[in-house]
């Protein structure tokens, strides 16, 4: 049942680090998470490493695994040969704390940038009347975890640091996208995704998509929808003045 | 002596998931400078794993439903042990809660008429679960998370400053609370990623911190639940109750090891699912207490229909409250009927079609799949007991949620009294709301109150709590060999799952305390490597001190209570006894002279008993005389309405 795994930890601050090379045990149904508290708990008790649920929940415990971006928690060790080096690295994109623990405040930055949801006027509390069908759309966004696995992933973050003061990134993108579909906001947002929260600079390569845990399918059914509606009132101002109240 | 940061606020809110956040926003838009102080990043606060749903009887699928409907399977399911009054203001006020929420942009499951669909939740007699499919505790966090935003914005419209008038500090430690002459003065903390300290002055504290179950080895919960916020409640002077009161989710994982305990939402029974022995049997009906005969359903064809036509037919017993499920399963699996890695089957294949399944309980699809290479749309699960959540916590007002000491408050799982010896499901999060609402309107009355006349910290006790936070780095063990925090926290996780249980024992229960005692002097030498930057061995050796501290309250009060009920059963003392209804316990800190420290200072937990006040006549009356007389007194129920005549 039970093996010796070699792991390959990044241990070390914004100053200096290495790759470290450790033995460690692993068991029959264990995690990536599971053995970096082993190795917390046996070899190096101050091992910085991020986490709350351990069940895909919170999104706490984004890492890059073999160098693809994944939450710890929900890595199983069997994805892996035994004889297999397993090497895990903090999220690129963000500066880096201390060993796996990455500063993601930039994300928080961005949240705050989107306005929120804007309410009804005329409506009080307990007389909101929604379909399924039309809450289904935002739904899909909200199952977001935060995890910003794929904020660390697209290119334009990832590999132009100066874009960050423009572009909010996909997932902030897809909350606009999230609110815009909300049946009953009544703020109107698509052309400020352009102008104030850079969807221009998305060139829908969908990589967001792919290392979302939540299988959620950003590009697909948040960034390119807003890109149309963008496109669309760009071409028909007029259509602004018709709506007021979202379908 | 060493450098501390310092920050000024009226009201300081410990803890940001569902109670600590709707506290702050409270207690914000009444004009307080608030702080949010949370252990982990801003929105992943335990309320992210909640699943099921919120409980509000909001009648939107059974107009049937209404706060009394609410309130009697509140005081039902914690065997009239609750603190009366909080349980009706929350059944009263959940609804409220609730509809707030989509005014903050929340967006629940609907049902065809486009209100917010309910679901069935054991307890609960009628559908009352507001959901979103299982990511229920998620869409609440996140909403409330966006309403602060919201409100940071407003502030920056008209300050310039998102931070104006209220502030997130996100992996922040609190690990004492000032008090001056009785009164709260502030908090001291550090930052988890440079290790630095900080001082909150502040004249009100709410606290809102969760709960205990990281001291059990099987638990539901997350690292954070150390106990932190009931530690510094003893520890400032304010009392426990309850803390006898754990209670153990019926349907926890149990294979593979690494993922034991955590949770298989509730509402895989309520949506269908039936639990099964190894024989095939679905044995909850041979479980059904007598208390509850009349409302469940002793076969499986009326079990069956109830799903279609609840109102002529009496609910399948898988949906029992809680302690009666857990403490069955417990009993299959002890007789040598469990499944193969000990647990028993929980089977919604059989039930449902597998799109139906995914569609309703993605989640738990996900997890199965994921975690344990187990497809539940064809296979059952496998499920025992977890730890899941305290009933006991901080002794608070009900319409303010203050504690004994002035200038303290206490809301969510940190609270103590709502759910008496056992909560229902959903009603933690609506107890969150409803007095994380009230414990930010009582902090902000108060801060008004008061006016100028504020405390401020003395620097001496400041300095006393930054040299406590140092002590692990130091280089002696005041008495003995130096410990590693790890370990202590795995033998402290042993003792608490073998000796103070699901089921528990006079004589294991003495032992308990032996080893927590031994435990207690052992954490005092816990010596941990590296520096103060992002070091969690440093961190949990300062969680150790509250894990131990609050472990004893439950050890010291199940041990005097001499029944069983709820959340607490004995195996010496099997029965519910209706003497001890109306008696709580309270754990409070024994303070002494001498000592360096205020932590010095504290010697031990003392159990006092506090008699439970009788319920309102009124609300008395809303329960037939011969349902009561099986919790009760014939003397308490003097005052109902038959009685009298
Ligand atoms: C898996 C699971 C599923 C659940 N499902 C449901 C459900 O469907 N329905 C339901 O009603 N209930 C459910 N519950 C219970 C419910 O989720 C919790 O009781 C509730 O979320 C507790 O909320 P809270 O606001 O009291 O605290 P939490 O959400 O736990 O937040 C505590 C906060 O306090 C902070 N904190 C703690 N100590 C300190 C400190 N020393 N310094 C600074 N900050 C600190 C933490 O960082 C955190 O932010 C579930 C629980 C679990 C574990
Ligand atoms: S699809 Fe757009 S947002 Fe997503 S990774 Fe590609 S460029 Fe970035
Ligand atoms: S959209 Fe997906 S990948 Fe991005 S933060 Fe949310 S859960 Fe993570
Ligand atoms: S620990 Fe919560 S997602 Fe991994």
């Amino acid at each position: 049942m039970g093996y010796q795994a070699h792991f390959r930890v990044w241990r070390g601050d914004a100053d200096s680090g290495a790759l470290r090379d450790f033995r460690v045990e692993v068991n029959e149904g264990e995690v990536v998470l599971d053995v970096i508290h082993r190795l917390q708990a046996t070899q190096c008790p101050d091992l910085a490493v991020r986490w709350n649920c351990k069940a895909g929940k919170c999104g706490s415990c984004s890492a890059e695994i073999n160098g693809r971006p994944r939450l710890m928690c929900m890595t199983r060790m069997s994805t892996f040969a035994e004889d297999e080096t397993v090497t895990v690295t903090p999220m690129r994109t963000f500066p880096l704390v201390r060993d796996l623990v990455t500063d993601v405040s930039y994300n928080y930055a961005k949240a705050r940038e989107i306005p929120s949801f804007q309410p009804p006027a005329d409506l009080a509390p307990g007389e909101y009347r929604m379909q399924q069908v039309d809450v289904q759309r935002s739904q899909e966004f909200r199952k977001c975890i935060e995890c910003f696995l794929c904020q660390n992933t697209c290119h334009v973050v990832r590999d132009h640091e100066d874009n960050e003061q423009a572009f909010a990134g996909p997932r902030y993108l897809m909350r606009v996208a999230e609110l815009e579909m909300h049946p009953l906001d009544t703020a109107d947002r698509h052309q400020d995704a352009q102008t104030q929260h850079g969807l221009g600079f998305c060139n829908i390569t969908k990589c967001c998509t792919e290392v979302c845990p939540e299988h959620i399918k950003i590009t697909d059914n948040a960034l390119i929808p807003l890109k149309e509606r963008v496109a669309d009132r760009r071409y028909d101002p007029l259509a602004r003045l018709f709506r007021r109240r979202k379908e | 002596m060493t450098e501390i940061e310092r920050h000024a606020f009226d009201v300081v809110v410990i803890g940001a998931g569902g109670a600590g956040l709707r506290a702050a926003i409270e207690a914000r838009s009444r004009g307080m400078r608030t702080a949010v102080v949370c252990k982990s990043l801003f929105g992943k606060a335990h309320t992210v794993m909640a699943e099921g749903g919120i409980a509000a009887a909001m009648g939107n699928v059974n107009p049937n439903d209404g706060w009394q409907v609410h309130f009697r399977d509140t005081m039902r399911g914690g065997k009239f042990l609750n603190n009366w009054r909080m349980a009706e203001l929350h059944a009263k006020e959940a609804p409220e809660r609730v509809w707030e929420l989509e005014t903050y942009g929340a967006l629940f499951d609907r049902t065809k008429d486009g209100r917010i669909s309910q679901r069935n939740f054991g307890g609960h007699e009628y559908p009352r679960l507001a959901h979103v499919g299982d990511r229920t505790g998620l869409e609440l966090i996140r909403t409330l998370q966006q309403q602060i935003v919201a409100l940071q914005q407003r502030d920056f419209q008209e300050f310039g400053d998102y931070e104006a008038g209220l502030r997130v500090f996100g992996e922040c430690t609190v690990t004492d609370l000032l008090v001056e002459s009785g009164r709260v003065a502030g908090a001291f903390g550090y930052w988890r990623e440079s290790g630095r300290f900080l001082l909150f002055e502040a004249p009100s504290v709410v606290l809102a911190t969760g709960g205990i179950g990281k001291s059990y080895k099987v638990t539901s919960n997350s690292w954070e639940y150390t106990g932190d916020g009931h530690a510094l409640a003893l520890r400032a002077g304010a009392a426990l109750i309850n803390m006898e009161f754990v209670q153990f989710h019926p349907t926890g994982m149990v294979w593979p090891p690494s993922v034991k305990g955590i949770l298989v939402t509730e509402s895989v029974r309520g949506d269908g699912g039936v639990l099964r022995n190894s024989e095939g049997r679905r044995f909850m009906f041979d479980y059904i207490p007598e208390v509850f005969k009349e409302k469940y359903a002793d076969n499986e064809t009326e079990a069956d229909r109830w799903y279609d036509d609840p109102d002529h037919n009496r609910r399948p017993p898988e949906l029992l409250p809680r302690d009666e499920v857990a403490r069955a399963i417990n009993a299959e699996v002890k007789a040598g009927r469990g499944s193969p890695h000990g647990g028993v089957f929980l089977d919604i294949a059989s039930r449902l079609p597998g799109e139906e399944i995914q569609r309703r309980l993605p989640s738990m699809y996900h997890q199965f799949r994921e975690l344990a290479d187990v497809d539940i749309t064809r296979e059952p699960m496998e499920v025992g007991p977890t730890c899941h959540y305290v009933m006991g916590g901080v002794e608070v007002d009900p319409d303010s949620a203050a504690s004994g000491v002035p200038g303290l408050f206490a809301a969510g799982e940190v609270a103590g009294g709502m759910h008496g010896s056992n909560r229902l499901g959903g009603n933690s999060l609506s107890d969150l709301l409803v007095f994380g609402r009230r414990a930010g309107m009582g902090a902000a009355s108060y801060v008004e109150s008061i006016g100028q006349d504020r405390p401020t910290p003395v620097e001496s006790e400041v300095d006393n709590a930054a040299r406590w936070a140092l002590a692990p780095f130091g280089e002696r063990g005041p008495d003995g060999p130096p410990e590693n925090p790890y370990t202590l926290q795995m033998e402290l996780q042993q003792v608490m799952n073998d000796l103070v249980g699901i089921i528990r024992r006079s004589d294991e229960m003495e032992q308990a305390l032996k080893k927590l005692d031994d435990l207690g002097r052992r954490v005092r030498n816990v010596m941990v490597e590296g520096h103060r930057q992002y070091n969690p061995g440093w961190h949990l050796a300062l969680d150790l001190r509250n894990m131990v501290l609050v472990s004893e309250c439950v050890a010291r009060s199940a041990l005097e209570r001499t029944e069983s009920r709820g959340g607490h059963t004995r195996d010496d003392f099997p029965q519910m006894d209706p003497e001890w209804r109306h008696q709580l316990l309270a754990c409070e800190l024994e303070h002494s002279e001498s000592g360096e420290s205020r932590a010095d200072r504290m010697d031990g937990v003392r159990v006092l008993r506090r008699p439970q006040p009788a319920m309102r006549p009124d609300l008395l009356a809303l329960f037939e005389l011969a349902e009561l007389t099986k919790f009760y007194l014939a003397e308490e129920l003097a005052e109902h309405p038959s009685e009298k005549g």
